[in-house]
């Protein structure tokens, strides 16, 4: 087992070199002078040129990503264009906010979309089956932003029960965490429904149901286990993406979070802070990613077998 | 009827004109069309027939465990001890399922759950139905291995760690857990190669003695009904085509059906001679002909057989085929073979 932990996280490494690569020449690539953006539109040449030496913008661009990975390795992610604060520092600022929202946004979703989808599968063409799978028709296909802005009309401009923006208080996660939560709900509890439907018709639902188990009790004891596998691969896909950051939403409601933060830095040419959100999101992924598999593991003993 | 029972002992499992159908968008399957059977104590049935005949079906309805929909047992009565098992409620069927009745399934490779420990597996029966602590019950579980030859600490492993004979003395662990009195074995031996085949049938013989258990034995194999069984059925489209005993079956052999399988068996005195396979296919279970079943395949097939089902005629006590062939005059000559 621990010899699969450590591969995997060893296999981190060719990742974060392949993900901060291609984004590092690719930001190169983009136009736009980063001395003259740090400097100002009044700067002279020779002040740019100075700054552009200075930082060693004229050097071949493997050498300028070496240096950037050797001082990153040791935790320097270099200075921010905009801000001039480290880019650890502004990183760390805001990946709090992100895991709460993700979390938050995330519990709500499995909560809901667990039960939801069972049962929907348990009671197969019923009215609840139909229900919830409109409502998880509504969830994937509402776009995001629509329906924040629709809660933030509804639930702070009308009724003024939750704040329609900022992480000040304990209130203001609630409506963005709904709107991320609705949209993940809906594909958990989709595919939770259909690997429920394909297990229950397994023959080993069978033998337990000739053992004299009552229905509900095959369900929880025998099917769920099985069913589960989907399904967490699902939750730990969205988890990864959430990690890197609810753009949209954290947009609409103006969330201090990391995916914010990366989509401003985008457009301000702001590198380090790219790259620095970058290799988060990247390092973040594959973790929770490694979790999922040390978590199918856990569930299915033929995988656990193939670990060790 | 009610001199009947006063003076004959009650059967373990009687079925009457058992009717189970699937209803499809495609239509309705007949899957089993007015089945009679009747095992008494102690004894093994083999319901022999080809594959779609219905056995399986058949298997399932005792247990009230026909997928439902499609499945639904339309007309008939099934009596476990006397009791009529259709008129249970679904809790009194969680309490004779694995007590009363246990069934073992075909294939021993899916009818394990591949996340479970085997041994808790077959504990959770014993539990269920013995009201025994868990500890009690993985104790007895492992008593359950060794009696079928498993070593009583592989409980601990998984289905995916044993080979296809291990699983199947595994769920037959898990059938007889709770010492039923009749065991439902749907071709047990199916999925297993010969020399296993062997092994697990002598290990359910075995086990028949120790626990006086009365068996329906579900094959298509006439070499497993020689072994094991005391009558047989033969099955037909959802019917019942000729019944009898070993004895009756094989050397008095009445139906072109039951006829066509030992033809299409080969013969072990002369290797060369070629097999003889009844023609054509069984017919479909959801358009079946109006008369005969079998008429469209059978060698002897008469006018009548085309527009009217034949009843049953006795050759014996027990021994019934159902065939326009015979009559009460000529059911003591066979009227079929070369």
């Amino acid at each position: 087992m621990w010899k699969f932990i450590f591969k995997r996280v060893f296999a981190l490494i060719p990742v974060i070199i392949g993900v901060t690569l291609i984004v590092f020449f690719i930001m190169s690539l983009s136009p736009g002078d980063p001395a003259k953006m740090i400097l100002g539109d009044e700067a002279s040449p020779e002040a740019v040129q100075l700054l552009r030496q200075e930082m060693g913008l004229d050097d071949p661009l493997l050498i300028q990503y070496s240096r950037y990975m050797y001082n990153a390795i040791q935790g320097d992610m270099g200075l921010s264009y905009k801000s001039k604060k480290p880019v650890t520092e502004e990183i760390w600022a805001r990946f709090p906010n992100t895991i709460k929202l993700t979390l938050t946004a995330m519990t709500l979703a499995v909560i809901i979309s667990l039960p939801l989808g069972i049962i929907a599968a348990v009671r197969q063409n019923s009215f609840f089956d139909g229900f919830s799978m409109l409502l998880a028709l509504f969830g994937v296909s509402m776009p995001p932003f629509w329906f924040g802005l629709l809660l933030i009309l509804f639930f702070s401009l009308k009724l003024g029960w939750f704040p329609s923006s900022g992480s000040e208080s304990l209130k203001s996660i609630v409506l963005p965490s709904v709107a991320l939560g609705f949209l993940h709900m809906a594909s958990i509890a989709r595919t939770t429904r259909s690997s429920m439907l394909e297990v229950i018709r397994q023959d080993y639902i069978r033998t337990a149901r000739s053992k004299g188990l009552s229905y509900s009790s095959v369900i929880r004891k025998h099917a769920l286990k099985n069913a589960l596998i989907p399904t967490i691969t699902v939750v730990g896909l969205q988890v990864g993406v959430l990690l890197g950051g609810a753009v949209i939403v954290e947009t609409v409601f103006a969330w201090p979070g990391v995916g914010r933060l990366m989509v401003q830095s985008i457009m301000g040419r702001d590198i380090p802070m790219v790259m620095g959100c970058i290799i988060l999101f990247a390092t973040g992924f594959t973790i929770v990613n490694l979790i999922v598999d040390l978590l199918y593991g856990f569930i299915d003993p033929r995988i656990r077998s193939m670990y060790t | 009827m009610s001199e009947h029972t006063t003076t004959a002992p009650i059967p373990t499992l009687e079925i009457k004109n058992l009717v189970v159908e699937y209803r499809t968008e495609d239509g309705i399957v007949h899957a089993v069309n007015g089945l009679d059977l009747r095992i008494e104590k102690g004894k093994t049935l083999g319901l022999v027939g080809e594959t779609g005949a219905g056995k399986t079906t058949t298997g399932l309805a005792i247990l009230r465990l026909v997928a439902q929909p499609p499945g639904v047992i339309v007309d008939g009565s099934i009596h476990l001890n006397g009791e009529n098992l259709l008129m249970k409620s679904e809790k009194e069927m969680e309490k004779i399922r694995g007590k009363q009745v246990s069934m073992i399934f075909q294939d021993p490779m899916t009818s394990l759950n591949p996340v479970t420990r085997v041994e808790d597996q077959i504990a959770e029966v014993i539990e269920l139905h013995e009201h025994l602590s868990w500890n009690e019950s993985l104790a007895k579980a492992r008593d359950m291995l060794e009696l079928v030859g498993i070593p009583g600490e592989r409980g601990v492993d998984y289905p995916h760690q044993f080979s296809g004979g291990m699983k199947q003395r595994v769920v037959i662990a898990i059938a007889l857990a709770c010492s039923p009195q009749l065991l439902i074995s749907d071709e047990p031996t199916t999925a297993l190669d010969v020399t296993i085949q062997a092994q697990v049938l002598q290990l359910m013989k075995n086990l028949r003695e120790k626990y006086q258990m009365s068996m329906l034995m579900i094959t298509h194999d006439l070499g497993i009904v020689v072994e094991i069984c005391d009558l047989v059925s033969i099955m037909y489209a959802g019917r019942v085509v000729e019944h009898g005993s070993l004895e009756d079956i094989f050397n008095n052999t009445r139906h072109p059906y039951t006829e066509g399988l030992f033809n299409s068996l080969p013969n072990l005195e002369d290797r060369k001679a070629k097999l003889k396979p009844i023609k054509g296919l069984m017919p479909d279970p959801s358009n079946l002909p109006p008369g005969c079943a079998f008429c469209p395949r059978c060698d002897y097939a008469m006018e009548i057989c085309h527009t009217d089902k034949p009843g049953k005629v006795y050759r014996t006590e027990d021994h019934f085929v159902e065939c326009h062939l015979y009559s009460e005059q000529n059911i003591g000559e066979k009227v079929i073979g070369k």
